[in-house]
């Protein structure tokens, strides 16, 4: 039977292999073939992705991160948060009701690089931002068992203590521009205090932070200290803002349609 | 070590000892201050030890023997040892970041120590660590014996062990640090991206210099998977890698893509990392080594053209089907399970030619347990290849996707294929590299494969059952329509399991001790025996025929 399946292809099955006995006494034919037979699949699917205008939605609320956010967001990479929290809510109902609407491609524009995650030892955080307190974020990073009991998630403390540098901000916005984050020239000038500005509402540096990155900028203590800008500060003002960059995602809701 | 390099040869290897030394040096004052001169420092240090080895062997008198009567063997040995190191670094690393989910007080206080950080010590530790280097290692030993000559080199092979492994310290010591790009797998900063390349190149050279210094018209199978490794591996790193350092004196970078396209090129490498590294360099370690213990031929030539040709060709599709149901276009989702389904064609047609080999050979199977291990990767291989081009299928992903299963699935393969192949093969190869009758323990050997079978078995099965749980209970409604479970319900639902499969990963990891003490003490204790012939032999073999199709 099983001869009887392949005997349409025989022919090609006695090509390929007397193609492959001569490839096989030259290293360099059989150099040329490997990197021609792997690299044709991965262009096809990955150039594409830069040339189709409807792979990535349109979305003209899209927002940047502020340097305060951005910092925190480079925080989260250093902890390896990525490695048990996604940052992508799939198109499955069940996704839709326990995190909220799904995630767009548009979502993760300026996400160099993205975290989509791929492993949920610790729920979705696409739509984290709003959902609980400074207060509670601030807790829970400290103790998560503290907050909830059955959490296997590691404590954060010491972010409570880590004065955050923000001195290479402006370095660090300049190289996302490089990648095609579009922040003025202004924006990365400012980076540095406008990081120190966000987390400290009562000094003339908020309003910098506020009038370069939009009203709705959260501006506020949020690890709670009032005298000094903290790595908890900017990781709690990323994971605020997650989910809130546009609202995109929530106008688009085709699955409650029909 | 040094000694059988010519005096020219020496001053070579302590030239670049000591250009690596100012690199360190340079990095190490330019980046004071962030983790990137303590990785400075780190490479000052690596430089110094390898010069303090070169100068000593500076002065000793010229080798007199006549060098290309002899395979070049040395770099092999110090390959393998470094692997068994690494071997059990990692998966020591697997066994506490495992216990941390288990018991999360374990994670004791320290900024370093948490799961976020060490995970990815386990995952390279074992991926580059031990195979890295098991990969390198078995590559200079089976390139030269199928080849019937010595390696082209002598500095070079050095160079590239010592490279790489320089690379996986860099690459460990920068996460613990938290110096990482968060892309699974490729996880170190660029200079030590910029550092691999340059070893790459160097190891691809190599490789092909030893070929053509062969005596044989044709190239052995093995040396089409070990050679498909290099390159393709070469092409997904420096493609996924690209990044735009946010200065020259610190390790942060960002990657040159973002979102939709980022996550398309990352499971483009992740995938392929697992096909070309995982996969493809395992093979060639299975081509050689599997027959040459059965003392049977491979079963078919022309499966292996089919499935050598076959994998090179559809593993490159797959990696969308990481990214089902989420923002990534709907075509590129159903190229990728499209092909994953075929996949299933060459892999099977792989481990099928591997377990036909054995035919007239099963009683050797049941005696020999170094045989046995081989035998059982390729089931596992089977097993595992089975599993993914199943989980591969949409529908499957919708449960499977973000849960356990998906790491059961992974360790099926690492464990049951990747290191039980290059178990088999380091002990089928190190009584001959260092010219001993046998092992020195069979029933070490023994016990380390059912040690290793059960921790196998107990992980998986353990990480399967918490998979499809916790898959299962996500998505469960309640009659009036609501989700019926929160997310730390299945946490609580998920203990037993995680506990479960710390105890198989701990018993795999005492089979990786026992493994690490028995090729110890053969190298020190075993009796000696001269192999009979392992040697270059440059006589002209005879053109071998188009085989019949069979």
């Amino acid at each position: 039977m099983f001869r009887k399946i392949l005997s349409p292809f025989a022919r090609f099955f006695e090509f390929h292999a007397r193609t492959h006995y001569r490839t096989e006494r030259h290293s360099m034919a059989l150099t040329l073939g490997i990197i021609v037979a792997a690299g044709v699949g991965g262009f096809v699917e990955i150039a594409p992705l830069f040339t189709i205008d409807d792979t990535v939605e349109a979305a003209p609320d899209m927002r940047l991160y502020t340097p305060l956010e951005q910092a925190g967001r480079d925080i989260y990479i250093r902890e390896g948060c990525y490695a048990c929290h996604s940052q992508m809510i799939r198109t499955l109902q069940d996704e839709v009701d326990r995190y909220g609407p799904y995630s767009l491609a548009v979502e993760s524009q300026y996400d160099h690089p993205m975290l989509w995650g791929s492993k949920r030892t610790g729920p979705d955080l696409a739509r984290l931002g709003n959902k609980y307190s400074d207060d509670w974020h601030v807790r829970h990073l400290v103790d998560p068992r503290a907050v909830v009991p059955e959490s296997v998630m590691p404590q954060y403390a010491f972010l409570l203590d880590e004065t955050l540098e923000t001195e290479s901000l402006p370095d660090r916005l300049a190289a996302l521009r490089a990648v095609g984050v579009p922040y003025s020239d202004a924006q990365i000038a400012n980076a540095d205090a406008d990081a120190r500005g966000q987390a400290r509402p009562e000094t003339d540096a908020a309003g910098g932070a506020s009038a370069r990155y939009g009203e709705a900028t959260n501006i506020r203590h949020f690890d709670g200290q009032e005298d000094r800008v903290t790595e908890m500060d900017a990781l709690v003002a990323y994971l605020q803002i997650l989910g809130g960059l546009t609202d995109a995602a929530f106008e688009n809701r085709p699955l409650e349609e029909d | 070590m040094m000694e059988r390099l010519t005096g020219a040869e020496r001053q070579i290897a302590l030239m670049i000892c000591v250009v690596m030394a100012i690199v360190g040096l340079v990095m190490a004052a330019a980046g004071h201050g962030d983790p990137m001169g303590s990785h400075g420092a780190i490479v000052l240090i690596a430089a110094g030890i390898t010069t303090l080895f070169v100068l000593r062997a500076i002065g000793e008198p010229e080798p007199a023997e006549d060098r290309t009567v002899n395979y070049y063997d040395d770099p092999t040995k110090a390959g393998l040892v470094i692997a068994l190191f690494w071997a059990v670094v990692g998966m020591g690393m697997g066994v506490w970041v495992a216990a941390q989910l288990a018991w999360p007080d374990l994670r004791f206080d320290a900024a370093w120590s948490s799961f976020g950080r060490i995970r990815p010590v386990h995952t390279s530790g074992v991926i580059f660590g031990f195979g890295g280097n098991a990969l390198i290692a078995t590559s200079y030993h089976v390139m030269q014996r199928t080849s019937r000559a010595r390696l082209a080199g002598h500095v070079s092979p050095w160079f590239v062990l010592l490279g790489f492994n320089l690379f996986c310290i860099v690459a460990a010591s920068g996460y613990l640090m938290g110096v990482t790009q968060s892309k699974e797998y490729a996880e170190p900063e660029w200079y030590a991206d910029i550092w691999l390349v340059i070893v790459w190149v160097t190891y691809f050279v190599l490789y092909i210099r030893t070929l053509a210094r062969r005596n044989e018209p044709h190239i052995y199978v093995a040396n089409w998977y070990y050679l498909a490794f290099i390159l393709v591996m070469a092409m997904l790193h420096i493609v996924n890698n690209l990044a735009v350092p946010a200065s020259f004196t610190a390790a942060k970078s960002y990657s040159a893509f973002s979102g939709v396209q980022d996550a398309m090129t990352q499971w483009w490498y992740g995938h392929n990392a697992v096909a070309f590294f995982l996969t493809a360099g395992f093979l060639g370690m299975l081509y050689y080594f599997l027959p040459k213990r059965a003392e049977r031929p491979i079963y078919s030539y022309r499966l292996s053209i089919l499935s050598f040709w076959g994998i090179v060709f559809f593993y490159i599709w797959v990696g969308s089907h990481h990214l089902h149901y989420t923002a990534l276009p709907q075509w590129v989702q159903t190229l990728g399970m499209t092909f994953s389904v075929m996949l299933l064609v060459p892999s099977w047609a792989s481990a099928g030619n591997a377990l036909m080999t054995l035919n007239g050979a099963w009683h050797k199977v049941r005696d020999d347990a170094t045989l046995r291990f081989m035998m059982v990767a390729a089931v596992f291989y089977g097993l595992s290849t089975f599993e993914g081009s199943f989980m591969a299928v949409r529908a499957v992903n919708s449960l499977s996707h973000y849960t356990d299963w998906t790491v059961g699935h992974v360790h099926a393969g690492a464990m049951g294929w990747v290191a039980l192949i290059t178990f088999g093969s380091i002990y089928s190869v190190v009584p001959l590299l260092w010219k001993r009758e046998t092992m020195y323990s069979w029933k070490l050997v023994e016990w380390h494969f059912w040690l290793a079978l059960a921790g196998t078995v107990i992980y998986v099965f353990a990480m399967w059952n918490s998979g499809i749980i916790q898959g299962l209970m996500w998505r469960t409604y309640t009659d009036s329509g609501t989700l019926a479970y929160s997310f730390t319900d299945t946490l609580v639902a998920m203990h037993p399991y995680y506990v479960a499969r710390a105890c198989g990963g701990a018993l795999f990891l005492t089979g990786a001790i026992l493994a690490a003490y028995n090729v110890y003490m053969t190298i020190r204790h075993a009796p000696e025996k001269r192999p009979e012939r392992d040697y270059p032999t440059s006589s002209k073999a005879a053109e071998p025929a188009v085989p019949a199709a069979e």
